[in-house]
């Protein structure tokens, strides 16, 4: 990933989201990574939601509330999201497996505080740039696109050189 | 200083700590099945010459659809199947298999002190042994069959204690549910968690195993509990010859003063059989709310309760009992090994003349890809581990409880206290 990254936000206003959520088990049966994004989130109920939509065909960057991610260990979570275009997931807590698989296939997981994530679902902020050389996130809606809020976030170290190094296979043949 | 357990396989794994708070540490095994493991297997024929570090510490299977459903399927077995075969790689086809979690112990793989990993979340139930057992994805998969090596963020530490008797009528699985229902989904997220107290002393293994494997429902990396004479008598009635037991039940105990992060205590004596209600394993109840709710499934079965002990205390509640005719009964054993088991006790021939549908082993529904799945606005009775949205198939409810509790709910056709029926 590069050091910075901008893109649309699309707002999952759900805690719990388990990853036979993010790409359901009868989409677990090939033998590539390939392919999965048409069915991610397929049998989310939410009402409203259209992965059809603008809104969430052109998000890059995916903004949800705590424990996203639990459940099954299934790559095939990260991958359903890779495909469909997604780079980063913000929320206020993940589950440990999919948080590494993000960071393993290169991708963003970002921790905010609830309140933070809050503020960003209050204000339906539609942008948001990624700067991993401050650690900032920038966020402003499209309606006043001279507004805009700043906050910093932490990443484990391991997981930026992750992150910058395009995932874990090539940094594990690279260095040990 | 003094250490917990997972300090002390932590440390005696350390391979290098390429950052603050990271450890790569060396797999002592690593697991393989076919539904998250083929990507690897191509991703390494591709970019990487077809490489395996030791094919001795990989054992592969076939588990998640077994016997294959249909040709996408049977593709995920064939490139597992052919790979085992071309590394030299132990690997369990269809007819000597079982679900990965099940067999592993039973096939004498697991001993206290091992880092074991596999692309799968209910890994951790092999923590039972005194073992750092963890689910993983893919990559850490690929990275791990490349170069041995897997990499955790230091963890945190939890003591469980449990401490008085448990009832009759309640076990393991009632254990588990309740512990989730109070640290929460996401109340043990980065954490490992020892199990230690009265409750955990009298737990077979079986239990042991089924406590450990829930842990991941609270989040947890893993659970696990001391080896001690409930671990040498599993060994012994596997046939599994552990010459240095003594070393490693020495070896890898927690130092007595050793400090956790977190300290839990629960006492389970007033532990009534536990059922879930809603649509994350924390969402909890005790039977007495639960009764009387109509079902349309009971599925017997999973990594998590298709041991012969389920089997048999659900066989002695269905003993010359009939389910009634509006509902489906499931019963689906762990492995081969304990279908075979239950056959030669006389188990299946109970399930089958209570009218049950009695088969191989698979995880099957449990995560709806076969062998019972749901549709639209039924309810399962269920012994597995999940009840997320659409988990055992889309509109459908899962409720989960033990064994015992799935049995008694089969022969009413609703959520039954199975202290009635015992």
């Amino acid at each position: 990933m590069e050091i910075t990254t901008k893109g649309q936000v699309y707002l999952l206003d759900r805690l719990n989201i388990d990853t036979d959520q993010i790409i359901s088990a009868k989409y677990l049966t090939g033998i590539t990574m390939n392919g999965l994004g048409l069915n991610l989130f397929e049998d989310l109920d939410l009402p409203g939601f259209d992965r059809k939509e603008p809104a969430f065909k052109e998000a890059t960057i995916l903004v949800a509330r705590e424990n996203f991610g639990c459940g099954s260990s299934r790559e095939h979570a990260v991958w359903a999201l890779e495909d469909s275009g997604f780079q980063a997931v913000i929320a206020s807590s993940f589950a440990r497996i999919f948080r590494q698989n993000m960071f393993n296939r290169g991708l963003l997981a970002i921790e905010l505080s609830a309140e933070q994530i809050d503020e960003i679902f209050v204000n339906k902020w539609k942008n948001c740039l990624i700067d991993l050389k401050t650690m900032t996130l920038t966020f402003w809606s499209d309606e006043n696109r001279s507004e805009k809020k700043t906050c910093s976030f932490q990443l484990a170290d391991f997981d930026k050189q992750l992150v910058l190094e395009g995932g874990l296979v090539g940094f594990v043949v690279k260095h040990y | 200083m003094s250490r917990t357990l997972v300090q002390k396989i932590f440390d005696s794994h350390l391979v290098d700590k390429p950052s603050l708070g990271i450890y790569a540490l060396k797999t002592d095994l690593i697991m393989c099945h076919e539904i998250t493991t083929p990507q690897a297997i191509l991703d390494i024929k591709e970019k990487w010459g077809d490489k395996v570090f030791n094919p001795s510490k990989i054992v592969a299977l076939i588990d998640h659809v077994n016997p294959a459903k249909d040709s996408a399927t049977a593709l995920q077995g064939k490139v597992i199947r052919d790979w085992s075969h071309r590394q030299e790689i132990e690997f369990y086809d269809v007819g000597c298999n079982g679900v990965c979690h099940a067999l592993l112990p039973e096939q004498g793989y697991v001993r206290p002190g091992m880092t074991i990993i596999c692309g799968d979340s209910h890994t951790c139930t092999a923590g039972a042994f005194g073992a750092f057992a963890a689910g993983v994805g893919t990559t850490d998969l690929e990275a791990a069959i490349l170069k041995g090596i897997v990499f955790f963020r230091e963890p945190k530490t939890m003591r469980i204690q449990l401490e008085g008797k448990l009832s009759k009528g309640v076990f393991a699985k009632d254990v588990i549910l309740h512990l989730i229902s109070q640290l929460g989904v996401k109340g043990a997220t980065d954490h490992v968690i020892e199990f230690c107290g009265p409750i955990i002393k009298d737990m077979d293994m079986e239990g042991r195993l089924t406590v450990c494997n829930m842990v991941v429902e609270a989040g947890a990396t893993s659970g696990l509990c001391c080896p001690d004479e409930k671990t040498l008598t599993y060994y012994k009635e596997h046939g599994i010859t552990v010459y240095d037991f003594e070393i490693l039940r020495h070896t890898w105990q927690p130092d007595e003063n050793a400090v956790y992060d977190q300290d839990r205590s629960f006492g389970l004596s007033l532990l009534e059989p536990q059922v879930t209600f809603g649509n994350n394993p924390s969402e909890v109840k005790s039977i007495s709310e639960m009764v009387g709710t109509k079902i349309n499934q009971v599925y017997i079965g999973s990594c998590t309760n298709g041991r012969i002990s389920d089997l048999r205390i659900a066989a002695r509640i269905l003993k010359g009992e009939q389910i009634p005719k509006s509902i489906r009964l499931i019963v689906v054993p762990a492995t081969t090994e304990i279908q075979l088991q239950a056959i030669r006790e006389g188990l299946a021939e109970i399930f089958i003349e209570a009218g049950a549908f009695f088969s191989g082993p698979t995880c099957g529904a449990c995560l709806g890809m076969s062998n019972g799945v749901l549709t639209e606005g039924e309810v399962c009775a269920s012994t597995t581990n999940r009840n997320f949205p659409g988990r055992m198939g889309k509109g459908g409810t899962v409720h989960l409880m033990s064994p015992a509790t799935a049995a008694a709910t089969a022969l009413y056709g609703e959520i039954t206290d199975p202290r009635e029926v015992i």
